[in-house]
């Protein structure tokens, strides 16, 4: 059997509290996970649910209590493993002193590139992220997002077989969150493996193939977005606008949620036909018929929103 | 040869350069002019001697200020701010990070306490005073108070590597006051006549690197000749110590969780 990209084994972090730091509180229980070659993995959870801990341990940033990760074959203490991975803490922060430019080159060395090499492989880096015209300016001008541009370019420098990004999408615009999406795609594509923590549900829906949910450091479920919540409708939802003096069925009106001049209106997938009917005889103008389903972020909700995390983690399905 | 190590003192020197560390050297080429005037017009044949004695115990006072408050920085700074997460993701070991930021520091001071030491030779140039061959005791000097500088640079780093720069600083400074009196300390011991204390204060002693071996000044400020059996024995001395806090750091940061 082929080495899996990650491999995590009942990994267990304690962290000491209190003044003579005697208790211990568990930050990850026992998370066993396996995510293979080529896979963009989502890494889900509410703040505090143990994803940083979980990267920090495969980084060996910190060490674990308890359990064991391998990251293509090698174990997370070997530090030859890093010449494959690339990884992008959260809120990253980098040396101020230093241009962009000059931060990637230096980190760069430590894979032993040339200076030719160095200096193509960093220009491409820089264009990939849309830095280029702040190559030359110091770290310490940089807004967040630009922080979080270099810190992907830093991530992917050496064309990494396994990328962990750590909240990716944070702190970026629109366009930032645009481009890292298309970029973990492009990374996709050449077949790497992603490992990414977010609190964007959209963004793991679109773009993982599997993901797992952790709250309170237990694994909750893993599996595909649509496996984890089955495509189900739930009801319909119609979007509508009335010219003014038009005379619409009060019972619509009082369900419906008015925002600007338009309607939205949630029906049982039965009483679509009935509700049209009605819509239509009154001159409404309909924009939007849209099935509603359960999303990620339902599934998320009440997760987070049990009082306490069950003490077993549930494998929803796997691959 | 790892060629990790080289990699991060290059740019530890090159994070002193850009926090204009070295403008330290403005003062004492200030210090040094206003020196070599004012000694040029109230002096009489003794214009070497405070010249002499003023730019080492300026050269040693700022390397030490510096070896101390940047040493105590050099790990806690990059836990603190984070950089050290995308650094250690790369393939370097902690040691390889410790022994860079160890000799980037090193370089800093190096290449400060040059440019003073030239400042030192332009201020005795001044006072029109011929170089001669007992200058070579002033080298002698400046390469004790590298040897001083490299063993308290190790000392901050190593307490840098548990504690924060407060606690490491006096740490630091603590045993850099201690081990100047530690021949004092032992001394003070065979006075006591008392077993148990001539033990203790010998342990002391003995644990404590001894920086009174490293002042030549005064020596070097007469003009007489330095024993090169202290010179190969402050080397040798220093290399053993510092190897030893350098090992002993890198065998705490090893195991350290990073926040």
């Amino acid at each position: 059997m082929a080495a899996a990209a990650i491999e995590i084994d009942a990994l267990t972090k304690d962290y000491p509290v209190g003044f003579w730091r005697k208790r211990m509180r568990r930050s990850l229980d026992r998370l066993t996970l396996r995510v293979e070659e080529g896979e963009v993995f989502g890494f889900l959870g509410p703040n505090g649910a143990g994803k940083t801990t979980t990267l920090k341990l495969l980084m060996n940033l910190i060490f674990p209590t308890a359990g064991t990760a391998r990251i293509r074959g090698k174990s997370i203490e070997d530090v030859e493993m890093h010449r494959d991975i690339g990884y992008l803490p959260e809120q990253p922060y980098f040396y101020d002193y230093l241009t962009g430019r000059e931060l990637l080159d230096y980190y760069a060395q430590f894979f032993g590139y040339d200076k030719a090499d160095r200096r193509s492989r960093v220009a491409r880096l820089l264009e990939l992220v849309g830095l280029t015209d702040a190559a030359n300016v110091q770290l310490r001008k940089f807004s967040k997002g630009m922080l979080q541009r270099v810190g992907i370019a830093q991530a992917i420098l050496n064309d990494p077989k396994v990328v962990f990004l750590d909240e990716p999408m944070s702190g970026l615009d629109p366009v930032g969150r645009r481009e890292v999406r298309d970029i973990i795609l492009d990374l996709k594509r050449r077949g790497c493996t992603v490992f990414f923590s977010t609190h964007i549900l959209s963004d793991a829906e679109m773009l993982c193939d599997r993901v797992a949910v952790l709250v309170e450091g237990k694994l909750q479920s893993v599996g595909a977005p649509n496996e984890i919540v089955p495509f189900e409708v739930q009801s319909m939802e119609i979007m509508f606008e009335v010219s003014e003096g038009t005379a619409v069925a009060a019972g619509l009106i009082d369900r419906s949620r008015k925002t600007g001049s338009r309607y939205q209106l949630e029906v049982p997938e039965a009483e679509l036909f009935h509700a049209l009917e009605q819509l239509r005889e009154a001159n409404a103008r309909v924009l939007s018929v849209t099935p509603v389903r359960p999303t990620l972020e339902d599934y998320f909700m009440k997760l987070v929103t049990r009082e306490k995390a069950p003490s077993h983690a549930v494998e929803v399905m796997t691959r | 040869m790892s060629a990790m190590p080289g990699i991060v003192a290059i740019n530890t020197f090159r994070e002193a350069v850009r926090d204009r560390v070295l403008y330290n050297l403005i003062f004492f080429a200030l210090m040094m002019i206003g020196a070599a005037i004012f000694v040029g017009q109230i002096s009489i044949g003794i214009e070497r001697l405070v010249i002499v004695n003023l730019g080492l115990s300026a050269i040693s006072l700022i390397g030490l200020v510096m070896a101390i408050f940047i040493g105590v920085g050099l790990v806690y700074k990059e836990i603190e701010k984070r950089t050290l997460y995308s650094l250690l993701a790369k393939p370097i070991e902690r040691w390889e990070f410790l022994a860079g930021k160890y000799a980037g520091l090193l370089l800093t001071l190096l290449v400060n306490t040059s440019f003073m030491t030239l400042g030192l030779a332009a201020a005795l140039y001044y006072v029109g005073r011929p170089f001669v061959r007992t200058d070579v005791s002033i080298l002698v000097a400046i390469y004790f108070i590298l040897l001083e500088l490299a063993l308290v640079t190790a000392l901050a780093l190593f307490f840098s590597c548990f504690s924060s720069p407060m606690l490491s600083t006096l740490f630091t400074l603590g045993i850099y006051i201690t081990g100047n009196f530690a021949n004092d300390i032992r001394n003070f011991g065979d006075f006591t006549k008392n077993h148990a204390m001539q033990v203790l204060t010998r342990i002391i002693y003995y644990l404590l690197p001894n920086f009174h071996n490293y002042n030549a000044i005064a020596i070097a400020g007469h003009g007489e000749s330095v024993p090169f059996t202290l010179v190969w024995q402050n080397s040798l001395y220093t290399l053993i110590y510092v190897g030893v806090l350098l090992v002993a750091a890198s065998a705490i940061f090893s195991h350290r969780n990073l926040k």
